[in-house]
């Protein structure tokens, strides 16, 4: 306490007329500006300015994606055939899919071990109640409801019992592997067990028509356009500075040549029959071989409209909603969220259903992929996708995070593995991998705590 | 003051099992000034100002909003009522910029979808009306933003909801001296709106620069009540550290005996 000032009374407060002589063109001059848009060379220096700060989101990741894309296209044959193009996307899937769930789950500083044995429990629920001649809608209907319970279960725990969900997850992500061997040998099979329904196998195995893929990303860069152009127009409707409008169509610009570029290669023929050949065909039970005019094996594999559809509406609800402005409040800073009146423990509670509802879609994806096993979703299903949400720039600390970090990250996960699959060959082949992707989370992990330091040690911005 | 006061606490009392923490404290906040609560450690301000937002209830004693007596039994009766309380450790969350926060919890929505353009615009009045110029950009994040700006943003962000009485716990307590001027400014600018601002200080300076009352607890016990113009600071310290400043305050007679186990 000072008490070495002695100021005559009276003559101490600050002026408060001088808060009354603000102008009317003061005010319009705004105290607060936004720095305008028109200028590209200031909004760069922004964005520059933000991943300097340590809020790099995907970028680290798309640049890891085109470096490792030209890496193995140099180093490997083959990794750039249309053929491997397509199946990299249907092997990353299902992680991508897990990860997706697991974006919510660590916005709010949270974990879950055992959203992959979730996922096994899923796919084998699905597969067996197919056996049972259940439509197959039914069936991924009372598998999702299943991951919303074991997710409610968690989040139940965690906010009542306050028991960390790194502990209880862990304990889950061991049950549930009982759980998965339980469900499996229900069914009365040996070994494996392959999903009894077209549609749920044609979303790894089939692929849209060439049209319909065209259409799709039609939609998609029309979309995006549109809701752009609406925001844009919304802001300066209302005299709100807008990003510049060459950046505007920049980013619709590349969301256009991704999407049709995705599509068109996707949609080349990548049958290796393409030029006519013979083909093996069942007959009345029996195998012939027949010859075969050229073959067209090529469109867009089904899943991806799947995982679209899923990024598009659970992105709107993370950046739109007020749902999922309480989602990010929640784990930037819980005691804040409280005190505003937000229900941190609803929130809660929502991320860890979320999460285990969407393990069991990935579940199903990869069920449609592997055929389901005793072992389905263990091992290091989990610890992967874990990895994807983490490469693509969610952090492991809470609070930042898209769920387009999913798509990347995974994208970059499933590139390592199919890439190093055939690069190393000899007895350490898989070890090497491991080490490899382990590595590469890792990295992602360091670069996630130091990109939180950097945050936090950035004063004025 | 011959206005009548927004906020008027009458005769509180209110314990900790044994402890005697608040002892027949008469308290008062009226709209356009700044009553600065101060008193020494364990003084219990705090525990006042918690009082006042419903976070404790009080033992006996009334509480009076705008001259009728009203019931607070929790945080969501103060506020309903529009007392805000910006706490010292500030209640941000650093990952979401100066609007998200400014609105949280009370987002403005358009069917379904939040109406960022409103907010945004709101949020930017707000801190226009306050003459704040230290943010470049309202859509900052917090965490990019010094001490003094975010008290800015939590002070702004009482403004915006129209409360009718703000308490600050310690503002100025880990703020620079440039930073401090700024955010007494603001605080005299809160006052000026009409707002009925309590703030809670440790620094001299600050309640003697910026206050138009000076309510002292010593020991659980109001000594004073008194207006700025009418005291100097050495006599603000003898109030705050014996209680008792010549005629003003608790008089010998009784100095001890507010003090209870
Ligand atoms: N929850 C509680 N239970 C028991 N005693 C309490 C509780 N809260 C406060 N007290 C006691 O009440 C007294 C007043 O505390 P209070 O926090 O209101 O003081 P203060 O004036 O805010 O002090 P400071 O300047 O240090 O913040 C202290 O003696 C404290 O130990
Ligand atoms: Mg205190």
């Amino acid at each position: 306490m000072s008490t070495n000032l002695e100021k005559p009374s009276g003559s101490t407060k600050p002026d408060a007329a001088a808060a009354h002589t603000t102008t009317a063109d003061e005010l319009s001059s705004a105290a607060v500006t936004v720095p305008t848009g028109a200028d590209v060379g200031s909004y760069l220096r922004q964005y520059w300015q933000r991943i300097r700060g340590g809020d790099m989101g995907s970028l680290p990741a798309v640049a890891a994606l085109v470096v490792l894309f030209l890496v193995f296209s140099v180093v490997e044959n083959g990794f750039l055939s249309k053929a491997n193009f397509a199946s990299l996307i249907t092997q990353a899937a299902p992680g991508i899919l897990l990860a997706m769930g697991l974006v919510f789950v660590l916005l709010l500083g949270e974990i879950d071990l055992s959203a992959g044995t979730a996922s096994g429990v899923g796919g084998a629920i699905v597969a067996v109640l197919l056996t049972k001649d259940w439509p197959w809608p039914l069936a991924v209907l009372a598998a999702l409801v299943v991951g919303a319970v074991i997710g409610l279960g968690i989040g139940w725990m965690r906010t009542f019992l306050r028991v960390p969900s790194f502990v209880s997850t862990l304990a889950l992500f061991l049950g549930l592997q009982g759980v998965v061997q339980i469900v499996v040998n229900s069914a009365n099979t040996q070994g494996n067990l392959s999903l009894q329904s077209d549609t749920l196998v044609a979303l790894e195995n089939s692929n849209m028509p060439v049209w319909l893929g065209w259409v799709m990303a039609a939609v998609l860069v029309i979309g995006y356009a549109a809701q752009k152009l609406l925001a844009v127009a919304g802001r300066h409707k209302r005299g709100l500075p807008t990003e510049p409008s060459s950046i505007t169509a920049a980013k619709v610009l590349g969301i256009a040549v991704l999407s049709f570029g995705f599509t068109f290669v996707l949609n080349l023929n990548r049958s290796p029959n393409a030029g006519g050949g013979t083909r093996i065909v069942e007959r009345n039970g029996q195998l012939v071989t027949e010859k075969t005019g050229g073959e067209f094996l090529g469109g867009v594999p089904w899943v991806v409209p799947v995982i679209l559809v899923l990024v598009v509406v659970l992105g709107f609800v993370l950046s739109r909603t007020r749902y999922g402005r309480h989602v990010y409040a929640v784990g930037g800073s819980d005691e804040a969220a409280r005190r505003a009146g937000i229900r941190v423990n609803a929130v809660r509670i929502s991320v860890f259903v979320i999460c285990s509802t969407l393990a069991v879609v990935s579940g199903v994806v990869l069920a449609s992929q592997t055929a389901v096993n005793a072992a389905q979703g263990g091992g290091n299903t989990l610890l992967l996708a874990v990895g994807a949400a983490v490469v693509g720039g969610t952090s492991l600390f809470g609070g930042k995070g898209k769920i387009t970090d999913a798509v990347v990250g995974g994208a970059v996960v499933a590139v390592i593995l199919n890439g190093m699959a055939d690069l190393l060959h000899g007895k350490n082949n898989s070890a090497w991998q491991w080490i490899v992707t382990g590595l590469v989370l890792l990295l992602a992990a360091t670069v996630d705590a130091m990109s939180r330091r950097r945050a936090g040690s950035t004063g004025l911005g | 003051m011959t206005d009548q006061p927004i906020l008027r606490l009458r005769g509180v009392n209110k314990s900790f099992g044994a402890v005697h923490v608040l002892d027949d404290v008469d308290f008062e906040a009226y709209a356009g000034k700044v009553t600065a609560l101060v008193g020494d450690n364990g003084a219990g301000k705090s525990t006042l100002v918690k009082c006042i937002g419903g976070t404790y209830p009080i033992d006996s004693g009334s509480y009076e909003f705008d001259g009728s007596p009203v019931h607070v039994s929790g945080p969501r009766d103060a506020a309903a009522l529009g007392v805000e309380i910006v706490y010292q450790d500030l209640a941000l969350c650093e990952n979401l910029d100066v609007v998200q926060n400014m609105f949280l919890g009370r987002e403005r929505m358009r069917g379904v979808v939040l109406d960022e353009e409103s907010m945004e615009i709101a949020a930017s009045q707000t801190l226009t009306s306050l003459s704040v110029r230290t943010l470049k950009s309202v859509r900052q994040r917090v965490s990019s933003l010094s001490g003094g700006q975010r008290q800015t943003v939590a002070i702004a962000k009482a403004a915006l909801w129209k409360s009718r009485v703000v308490i600050l716990d310690e503002p100025t307590a880990a703020l620079g001296v440039a930073q401090t001027a700024q955010v007494l400014d603001l605080v005299r600018r809160l006052a000026d709106q009409g707002v009925a601002v309590i703030l809670i200080s440790h620094n001299m300076l600050d309640v003697l620069q910026v206050a138009d009352r000076i309510a002292v607890l010593y020991l659980g016990r109001m000594a004073a009540t008194v207006d700025r113009a009418d005291v100097n600071q050495t006599q603000v310290v003898e109030l705050i550290t014996t209680g008792r400043s010549g005629d003003l305050g608790i008089q010998p007679a009784t100095a001890s005996a507010g003090v209870s186990i």
